[in-house]
């Protein structure tokens, strides 16, 4: 009770970010974040909270329905019956990524209604989801945790948002919740196929999206929770992703996502001759550096370059007769058809990107769904993201001491969430095909804008004019040490970019933090500052 | 208000290239703006660089807006060139620093499996062509290039000439058709090009005049960079009356150093089209290989249009080669790959190849002018091709550099 109290409040007078220090990554960040005090990061691994797991409170089933029906008529409904009021914390997740049509319904009900100061905390944000941006100035939303992308990511930059905006990985999101840094006090969950009990799946109906992984931690936690569907069947809905027990309303809607725009079109093997080479040098040096082997495991993020790399892996697998054990999605058609072709022998995916994955992870015991809490969880005894041998994943900059960046642009602009990619950094060998410069922007910086992964985490660049391996990798240096590839210093590589863009300069800064990038284990990594005019 | 002129691209899809808008006035000073998508990082320097251009050609009032998609300093001089040129007529000419890397030369009989053609005018495909690491890069002045674009595409080429690395492929040209082409070549001979392309060749005259032209080129100016000692021409034979004077071309100059179809053009000209198969041009393909072996120079295959099928291209080669062609065009990187894997040496031509050599080296350290096999004496071009074969498997990893050590007779 006391501590839903104390997180819940979003009231204006709390200082937006107050006491700044210099963390361990020698980056000055806020120790007061929208008034609630929050650790600075100390290195990896070295932070360890005390104290007991978070708790929505206690509920009976003697308060609801012995039918099961808890269908009400309307999202309005459901949000007044939640108890919907000035300060409250509302999630949702990012299954239909820019198909959702639920998140920015619930914000209009919210202005309808004069409610103020609301926090809102997606899985992710996406283009659809720039219509907040109106509720961000007239006060509805007070701030946004999770991710700014786009249109929000230009408006928190800005210094327009009245909080202070909070990034998280998937990861980072589960433990919030888990150890009450964040108290969701609302959970709408778009349900693509639900019963009037409030299961729900993401495998079938007109809005399927795959898994459900995102809302487990909104479901379990939050106070109330909604689920809304725009394909309500006959208890029981099978299978359930999502537990009735944990809901309190069903909401039917005519339409919860636009389908066409669930199935992302970024998520195509590209076609790019330069991204096809990076994916090509990437899989050869997995091959060379030994990091491929007849039940190895990999990961590669939704972009063209890492989905391109399973054509390659595919190639060698093939020749040798030998299987990926599992493969970690986002899946996609590409990775269905290695796991039907006996490349792959599991999937454990986290989001579908398109309808072969759905169709796979509905029909195929093989492909299985998972959440942040089996995946990337701190406060997991353990979690899946150090078992996975090879990980492919993309940045918007590295700097000479291989930290990335993915939540900001060289100009400063903040325009990406974190997703799943510091999670993922714990795998045994990180990769990132990047190219060395993006029309005139060189990739590799003395220092990145921000920083989202430490360095010490991250193995190799990949570049098409070369590769560099982390010198703290002395074993990967040795085992490419007469390879046919273009192994070069990250320095080397910084200098080649700038010999052809010239060096550019930094983006300008006021001395104001507009949001805080979070490491995995909550604590504080860097702090995004506001753009000067 | 004076005449308003623009060079460059712009739009959704355009990447690395800015769009110059120019107009000259009387007074006021240059009135100069910049919209960049790069602006924060190199705005100041775009600014520099522009207005430090605009002096150079003497502009003191203008009115000048650069929509910039991030290009590169070469191809913003370049951009702006052209668009003072246009107003201004002016010898002098604004070059980007000539990169060291570019000043290599080629030789003669180097493989040339693989050209990739560049549309001259679209320096986002140009910057990263060299990491493809085909065995030619052209620059293509000619069909490529949209006629209204012709004249600032030379800035460009010039341009992508002297500043940007194509990492060891052979720098070269096609040039446009007629007096235009010759004009062209004022704007690439001097900046290292490796080799012209002549399109549409149909009569050795047209070799003549292209030599004449670089060699006046060449007499004249003062700041050339040209390290090579004879520019290569390969005329394009593209029509009915190239194919039959064939060989009296590629026997025309010194410096003709290969012979190339294309077929699009050829095929337009007999009233045909061009088929999968191939049978509508299977006697100026054969009229171009006889040619080219008869003037002792390499034959070069046209290029196959469709860049998604691969297995379509691989049967291409393998019919290229069987007719005897040692190389072709490409219109997309991807394509490269394949080219080289097909027209390289196979295993068979490799363990031959392997005899040949292993015997002149043999002769050569027990002092005897002449290479035998046997009781077979080798004819020294043979032992030659033999070295070039195993230099080349050696250059695609078939076989390792010291091979010889482990080498048993």
């Amino acid at each position: 009770m006391s501590n839903k109290d104390v997180k819940t409040a979003h009231a204006p007078s709390l200082p937006k970010y107050d006491k700044m220090v210099r963390n361990a990554a020698g980056r000055m960040v806020p120790t007061i974040i929208n008034g609630v005090p929050a650790v600075p990061y100390m290195g990896i691994a070295k932070y360890r909270p005390e104290g007991f797991r978070a708790a929505p409170r206690l509920v009976s089933c003697a308060d609801y329905p012995a039918d099961g029906n808890k269908v009400v008529p309307g999202l309005k409904e459901a949000l007044i019956r939640s108890g919907l009021k000035d300060g409250m914390t509302i999630s949702t997740h990012h299954h239909f990524r820019n198909g959702d049509l639920v998140a920015t319904q619930v914000f209009d009900i919210a202005h309808e209604l004069g409610i103020k100061n609301l926090m809102w905390y997606p899985s992710a944000s996406f283009p659809c989801h720039e219509p907040m941006t109106k509720y961000l100035e007239d006060g509805t939303i007070n701030h946004i945790e999770g991710s700014m992308n786009g249109a929000l990511g230009r408006f928190t930059s800005a210094g327009k948002m009245k909080g202070l905006g909070v990034l998280r990985s998937h990861g980072g999101r589960y433990q919030a919740v888990q150890d009450g840094e964040v108290h969701i006090d609302i959970a709408v969950i778009a349900g693509p196929t639900a019963d009037q009990f409030g299961n729900c799946n993401g495998v079938d109906g007109p809005a399927a999206c795959g898994p459900l992984g995102f809302a487990l931690a909104d479901a379990q936690y939050a106070d109330k929770v909604i689920v809304v569907t725009d394909h309500l069947v006959p208890f029981p809905c099978i299978p359930w992703q999502i537990n009735g027990n944990y809901v309190d309303y069903v909401v039917v809607l005519d339409k919860i996502g636009i389908p066409e725009k669930i199935i992302s079109g970024t998520t195509e093997i590209t076609k790019s001759p330069d991204r096809l080479l990076l994916a090509e040098w990437s899989a050869r040096f997995c091959d060379e550096a030994g990091l491929i082997y007849d039940g190895f495991s990999f990961q590669a993020g939704a972009g063209g370059t890492a989905l391109s790399i399973g054509i390659y892996f595919s190639d060698i697998l093939r020749e040798r007769g030998w299987k990926a054990r599992f493969a970690r999605g986002g899946s996609n058609k590409y990775l269905v058809r290695m796991l039907e072709e006996g490349l792959v022998e599991y999937i454990l995916d986290g989001q579908t990107f398109d309808l072969d994955g759905v169709r796979s992870m509905r029909d195929n015991p093989q492909h299985t769904w998972t959440s942040p809490f089996t995946s990337y969880n701190y406060h997991g005894k353990g979690n899946f993201s150090s078992m996975v041998d090879i990980v492919i994943l993309g940045a918007t900059e590295v700097d000479v001491n291989f930290n990335a960046n993915v939540v900001t642009h060289s100009d400063g602009c903040l325009l990406h969430g974190i997703g799943g990619w510091q999670n993922t950094l714990f795998g045994k060998c990180v990769i990132l095909p990047i190219p060395l410069f993006r029309d005139r922007i060189p990739v590799i910086r003395d220092e990145v804008t921000t920083i989202c992964g430490p360095g010490e985490l991250i193995d190799v660049i990949v570049t098409e004019r070369g590769i560099a391996i982390n010198p703290k990798r002395t074993d990967l240096i040795e085992k490419m040490k007469n390879s046919s590839l273009p192994i070069k210093t990250i320095e080397e590589l910084k200098a080649e970019a700038e010999k052809i863009c010239g060096v550019p300069a930094k983006p300008k800064f006021t001395d104001e933090v507009v949001a805080v990038v979070k490491w995995v284990d909550g604590t504080v990594l860097d702090s995004v500052w506001r753009i000067e005019e | 208000m004076g005449e308003i002129v623009t060079t460059g691209n712009k739009g959704k899809t355009v990447r690395s290239d800015c769009f110059v808008t120019l107009e000259l006035t009387t007074s006021g000073g240059i009135d100069l703006k910049i919209e960049s998508k790069v602006a924060v990082m190199y705005g100041a320097v775009i600014r520099e660089q522009a207005l430090e251009i605009l002096d150079f050609f003497g502009i003191g009032h203008a009115l000048v807006k650069i929509e910039d998609s991030g290009a590169l300093p070469l191809v913003l001089a370049a951009r702006l060139e052209a668009a003072i040129k246009k107003l201004v007529p002016c010898e002098k000419s604004w070059l980007p620093p000539f990169l060291p890397e570019n000043s290599y030369t080629t030789e003669k009989d180097r493989s040339r499996f693989s050209r990739l053609y560049l549309p001259g005018n679209t320096p986002s495909l140009m910057i990263n062509a060299g990491i493809h690491k085909p065995n030619g890069i052209i620059l293509d002045l000619e069909d490529a290039v949209a006629p209204d674009k012709k004249d600032e595409a030379r800035f460009m080429v010039r341009n992508a000439l002297r500043g940007i690395d194509f990492y060891g492929a052979e720098r070269m040209v096609r040039i446009n058709q007629g007096e235009r082409g010759l004009e062209d070549l004022e704007y690439i001979i001097p900046h290292n090009v490796n080799l012209i392309l002549l399109p549409k060749c149909e009569h050795p005259d047209q070799v003549r005049a292209v030599n004449e032209k670089i060699n006046s080129i060449l007499a004249n100016q003062s700041s050339i960079v040209n390290r090579q000692s004879s520019i290569w021409i390969m005329p394009i034979i593209e029509s009915a009356l190239g194919v039959i004077n064939a060989y009296s071309i590629a026997s025309s100059a010194e410096n003709i150093v290969a012979l190339a179809i294309g077929l699009e053009d050829y095929t337009a000209d007999l009233g045909t089209r061009r088929t999968a198969e191939g049978a509508e041009s299977f006697f100026a393909r054969s009229m171009v290989v006889n040619a080219a072996r008869a003037a002792g120079i390499q034959p070069i295959d046209s290029v196959f249009s469709d860049v998604a099928d691969m297995e379509g291209l691989r049967q291409n080669v393998l019919r290229s080669k069987a007719l005897g062609f040692d190389g072709m065009g490409c219109i997309h990187p991807r394509q490269i790959a394949v080219i080289h894997e097909t027209f390289a040496p196979t295993a068979e031509e490799i363990e031959r190849a392997k005899k040949i050599v292993f015997a002149f080296h043999k002769a050569h350290e027990q002092g005897l002018g002449v290479v035998s096999l046997g009781t077979k004496m080798i004819d020294p071009p043979v032992v030659k091709r033999a070295l070039n074969t195993i230099n080349l498997a050696i250059k695609m990893n078939k076989i390792a550099e010291n091979w010889r050590e482990t080498y048993e007779q």
